[in-house]
This record gives C-alpha cells, structure tokens and sequence, in this order.
C-alpha cells in the first residue's frame, strides 16, 4: 500500500456508524451469523471434512483392490462404499467446496459488495447442506446400511424390491436437502452479481472467477431442479406405488438415466467452472500479468455452460435409445472452448514472472492432469470407442483424471485465498511436499486404471479373478491413492503446523482483484474504502499506479507490460 | 444473455425433438429455454426502465455509489431453525411421518419470525 498517487476515495458505508461489527461470539457465531465470511468458512469446513469422509472410503475401496479376491470388506460393504465415496465427494465435497465455499466468501469481496444479496437466504443453503449431509451419512447406521446402489442410482435397481431399507431413502432425502441449498446459493450468487457490484465495477471487469461462478450459478439454476423432481418421482416409486420408472406399470427406466444425467453432466461443469476461475486467478496473479486473453475466458465459459445441457447422454450411448450422433457432436464440440481456455492460461502464463508457489503449482498440476482427464473424454465422446470401454475401468480413470484435477485447484485456492480467509499463510515448504504427493499420487493412481480399462477390468467389482496385469496394476493403483491420502494428511499437518504462525497481511501475494484492497480476514461488511476501479485488476492498479492499466489482457499490451516488468 | 441462453436452448430443442424424436430430453430442454426466458426477459425488462447504475459506467467513481444499498441483518437464528425444520420434514419421509409435525412447525416458526425479522429490518 505504498506509492499513492492519487487520495484513496473512501467508500461510503451504508451504515457508517457500524464499522465495528458486535455479534454473538462463539458457537452462537457460527449459529446465527448472514455473515458470508461466516458461513463461507462453515461451508469450507464442511466440505473439507466431507472430502476426508470420502477420501477414506477410497482407501478403503484401494485397499480392498489391491489384491484378487481380497476379503477386507464383504461385497455388500463394497457396494456400499463405492456408492458413498462417489455420493460424498460430488454431491458433499466438491459441489458445496466450489460454488459453497469459495464463491461465499470471494465472490461478494471481488465485485466490492457488502455481502451476499440475501444473507439469510445464505445461511439457510448452509443448513441444509449440513443437515443433507449428516441425512446421507447417517445411513450407515440404519438397518440395510447406507445406499449401495452406485451414485447415480440407475432405474431399477434403485426401487424398492431391489433396494429395500431406509439407507437409499436417507440418500434421496440428503441430496434433496443439499439440492435446494444448491439452488438457494445459484438465486443468491446470481442477484450478488448482477445487483451488488461496486461503482465502475462493469460485467466485463469482473475477475473471471466471478464470471465463472456467475455462469455456475445460471447452471444450477438451470440443473438442479431436474435432480429434485427426479428424486421425487424416485421416492414415490420407491414408496407411493407409482410406476414412472418401473416397466411393470407402463413407465420408462432409462428415463432416470436421461433425468439423472441431465442434471449430471451439467454438474460436472458446475463443480469444474469456479475451479477454472480459481485456475485463472491464480495463474494471473503468479504469472504478475494480466489474464491472456480475458474475453475470450468469458465467452469460452458461456459456452460451455450452454453445451453443457445439451451433451448429457453420452453417458448412455450404450443403452441404444439414444440419438448417438447428436450426442457425439455435442460432447466433442465442448473440447473447443475448453481448449480455448487451455491455450488462454498458457498464454497467461507466457512471458510472465512465473512464481511457483505452492498455489501455483497446483494451478499447473491442474493443467496437465485436466488435460489427461479431457483428451481422453473426447475419446469417450466418440461412440465405438465408448462402445468398447463403457462402464470399464477406463471410464474411472477418466472422470478421477478430472476430478484429482478439481481437487488440485481447489487445493491451490485454499493456498491462495486462505490467507485472505484466515490472515494467516500456510507453511510453503508442507505445501510443495503436499503438491508432489498430490500430483505425483494422482497419476500413479489414473493411469494403471486407464490400462486396467482397455484391458476389460469393469467397474465396481469388489473381486477380481487372479489375473497377473490386472493384480499389477491394482497394485500400482493403490500406491497412487495411498500417496494422495498422504497428501491429504500433509495438507492437514500443515494446517496445525501453520496454526496462526505466519501472518499474511493484506495483500500477499501482490493480487490484482479487489479482496486484496482490504484486510485479511476481511471486516464485517468487507471494505472501509475501494480504489477506483478502471480495470479487470484494480488492486494491482491501485499498487502499482505507473503501470498502463492493461484492459482485458490483450497480447501487445500484456507484452508491454511483461517488457517493463522484467 | 440469459435470453441468449435461452434462444440457443430453444435451437438445439427443435434440433433434438426433429432428430430424435425422444420426449424426455426434448421437454427438458424446452423447460431449460423457459428457465432462461423467465429471468431473462424480467431483467431486460428492467433494464429498460432502469437509470444507469454506477456499476456499469467505466468512468463511476466510488463516491457515485454513495447511498444506502440494502439492509443486511447482522444476525438470525430463523435460517438455523428453517433448515432443522427442512431436516425434519425430510426424516419424516424416511423414518415416519410423525416427523412432520417438528418440521413443519420449526418451517413455520422460522417463516413467521424470518418475515417479521425482515419488517423489523433485523439486527446489525
């Protein structure tokens, strides 16, 4: 906060009087609180501790794989299992974690509004995610046990002849809680947005993580109705005596399959949006340039999210009721602003003063293992060959190559922002031993299963026949998951390590978005003044006044300014 | 561009519905062209009444946002109580229906006090 040119301009607080926020303290806090900050970080909380849940359901799956016939759990806990760790890292982890966590707390700093629009209607999406998923979890204590018919309960196995017992209703019952916390946060994200920016904060001066989440917003809006109705017209098949799943009285089974993914592939994008933001954020700030290419971001976000609703049954390419070429086209046309936004990081990234932090090199971590992740998703896109590795181990390779991927970035954003949510840094050396744990584990453990897939291993066995490349690369599997569980226990070390050692300061990292202009952890209410905003990066503006503000990233100015900088 | 959203939604469902001729996916997409259009054409619709904001003149300076932008309660129980009150309804479909009575008592309290709350203009 040195070199001021120009007097900073005091934000007029709509209530000036009340800078010195006086709230309940303790548990009452975390209780009451419409505070975003607040109930951002019961939303991380939750979420890293769902991601713990089912990260040691993964051990547990790893562990029993790793040899043929293993007898550690028996195939009924197997089916339970699988079916938990998927349910508890989409629906608990990884959803809430994007749009729940880090939106709560960023999104409302970055646009230089007070708070979310509707902080009540806030805390009460916070609620229901807990209580669905304390719903979900607590199957494993009722009779039957938990839901043990895969996370995307396909028609007919989810009714109630084939899965009897109040594990599966439990499962329906989390997820329409967490569903409509989904779609409390999807309205409140929206209206923060549209309505609540700071003065001179126009729609294309946002940080691409607002965008993102913006757009992730329109996504749930647009997806997560479908899961509830689905949910509901499963419940009342499952209890009511309706048949619009059943072929007995005249329904249709692959029509869950078709509501189901309709909300699920769009889910995909939901979870994988803000962590793209994050991504875009992260690299911009470490790379000290502007984000490449800043309205090409925009657009290639929009356009994913529009595809994203029109792709969803190339997961059921091989049910054979499907119009296969639409499909096809759909899904291989995502790979173009996809690709977009590769080649836009990259070139963010090109003739930067890369900084490889810890964040950082989880951003690139991200990079190469989305990669893998994508090129083999246009190969599943393509019928034959889906075809030929459906419901393989290929498929799981494929979608943890993604997901590992999210989990990278999200772990760079909570070593990125974290010191803005806490005002505290975390330890950079744990940090680097986390990531090379983390990124070395991920594909140690993908890439064995992507052969194992080509080779004809499918998924959700619980045992295998002895078979010498399949042990093997079982084997190899496990080893890959073992290190990410360390990595896991790394990032928890490091956070009792770190416990209030090393204080970040405002601005740390030299950001460019506005939740660096103010404190860390933020006041209540976020600002007691803003810069000017005249650019995508008003803090680095603000920072560093002799700089040209360069406008949306474009290359010859990015290079000028890269010029100056080196 | 939600009305953008919304056109390219309407596109792709004739597209869909002429090609396939499958009904599921072809209502889903029209319900997602009319879930773009709603919003949408509401927020052109103000748009076109509204006084340029600050917010989306390049040139606003901070003090052309001065006023008041909104009530924000500093705290409230009424969204706790909401979602106990969620979480009753849904065990009551689970566990038995006496479950409701709890749950939509504790909706209905959290309703009267939330609305009463939000007259009031909440605590700060």
């Amino acid at each position: 906060m040195t070199d001021v040119l120009d007097p900073p301009v005091v934000h007029e607080s709509h209530e000036p009087e009340h800078e010195e926020h006086h709230g309940p303290t303790g548990i009452l806090k975390w209780m009451t609180s419409t505070d975003h900050k607040v109930i951002g970080m019961s939303y991380t909380i939750t979420s890293v501790l769902m991601m713990v849940i089912g990260g040691i359901f993964a051990e547990i799956i790893r562990a029993q794989l790793t040899t043929p016939n293993n007898s550690l759990v028996s195939l009924a806990q197997y089916n339970e299992l699988f079916t938990m760790h998927g349910s508890v890292m989409i629906y608990l982890f990884m959803g809430p974690f994007a749009f729940g966590a880090l939106a709560n707390i960023i999104v409302p700093i970055q646009i230089g509004a007070p708070d979310m629009a509707f902080p009540r209607l806030n805390a009460l999406s916070y609620w229901l995610y807990l209580t669905g998923s304390i719903t979900m979890l607590s199957g494993f204590f009722v009779a039957g046990g938990a839901a043990n018919f895969g996370w995307v309960a396909y028609a007919p196995l989810s009714n109630s002849v084939n899965t009897p017992g109040a594990g599966a209703d439990l499962w329906i019952g989390g997820l329409l809680l967490t569903g409509f916390s989904a779609i409390f946060t999807g309205v409140n994200l929206t209206a923060t947005i549209f309505y609540l920016r700071a003065p001179g904060m126009t729609m294309f001066r946002m940080p691409i993580f607002t965008w993102n989440l913006l757009i992730t917003a329109i996504l749930i809006l647009l997806a997560f109705p479908v899961l509830t109705a689905g949910l509901i017209m499963l419940y009342c098949d499952r209890h009511f005596g309706t048949h619009i799943f059943s072929v007995a009285g005249g329904g249709v089974p692959v029509l869950w399959q078709n509501i189901f993914w309709f909300w699920g592939h769009p889910e995909v994008y939901i979870l994988a949006l803000p962590i793209f933001g994050m991504v875009t954020e992260i690299i911009a700030v470490f790379s000290r340039k502007p984000v490449f290419g800043y309205k090409g971001m925009v657009f290639a976000t929009l356009t994913i999210g529009a595809l994203s609703l029109g792709v969803w049954a190339h997961h059921m390419f091989t049910t054979g009721v499907v119009l296969l070429p639409f499909f096809s086209i759909m899904s291989l046309l995502i790979a173009v602003p996809t690709g977009i936004k590769m080649f836009n990081w990259i070139g963010t990234m090109w003739r930067g003063q890369v900084w490889f932090s810890t964040a950082m090199l989880m951003a690139i971590g991200f990079l190469f293992t989305f990669l893998v992740g994508g090129i083999t998703g246009i190969y599943l896109a393509s019928p034959p060959l889906d075809f030929f590795t459906h419901d393989t181990y290929f498929v799981v390779a494929h979608f943890h190559s993604v997901v590992m991927a999210l989990m990278m970035g999200a772990m760079g954003a909570l070593y990125y922002w974290g010191p803005k949510m806490t005002g505290y840094l975390l330890n950079e050396r744990i940090g680097k031993v986390q990531f090379w744990l983390l990124f070395i584990g991920t594909q140690v453990f993908t890439f064995p299963m992507y052969i194992l897939g080509l080779r004809g291993m499918p998924r959700r066995i619980a045992i295998y026949p002895l078979h010498p490349s399949w042990q093997y690369l079982n084997g190899v599997a496990s080893v890959g998951a073992m290190l990410i569980g360390l990595s896991t226990v790394a990032f928890l070390v490091n956070i009792a390590y770190s416990w209030k050692k090393y204080p970040a300061g405002d601005n740390p990292w030299d950001g460019h978005t506005l939740e660096w202009f103010t404190t860390s952890p933020p006041p209540h209410h976020n600002f007691y003044r803003l810069p000017q905003i005249r650019s995508e990066r008003p803090t680095w503006d603000y920072n560093h006044p002799g700089h040209q503000a360069a406008a949306h990233g474009h290359l010859a100015e990015a290079l000028i300014e890269s010029d100056v900088n080196s | 561009m939600l009305v953008g959203l919304g056109m390219f939604f309407g596109v792709m469902c004739l597209v869909y519905w002429l090609w396939s001729k499958e009904q599921g996916g072809s209502v889903m997409m029209l319900a997602g062209m009319l879930l773009c259009f709603l919003p949408g054409s509401y927020y052109f619709w103000w748009s076109r009444r509204m006084r340029p904001r600050a917010e989306d003149d390049p040139k606003a300076t901070q003090a052309s946002g001065a006023g008041v932008i909104g009530t924000f309660p500093g705290t409230s129980i009424w969204p706790f109580t909401m979602g106990m009150g969620a979480f009753f309804v849904v065990l009551a479909l689970v566990f038995g229906i006496w479950f409701l009575v709890p749950g939509i008592g504790l909706v209905g309290w959290a309703l009267f006090g939330g609305t009463s709350e939000g007259r009031r203009g909440g605590k700060h």
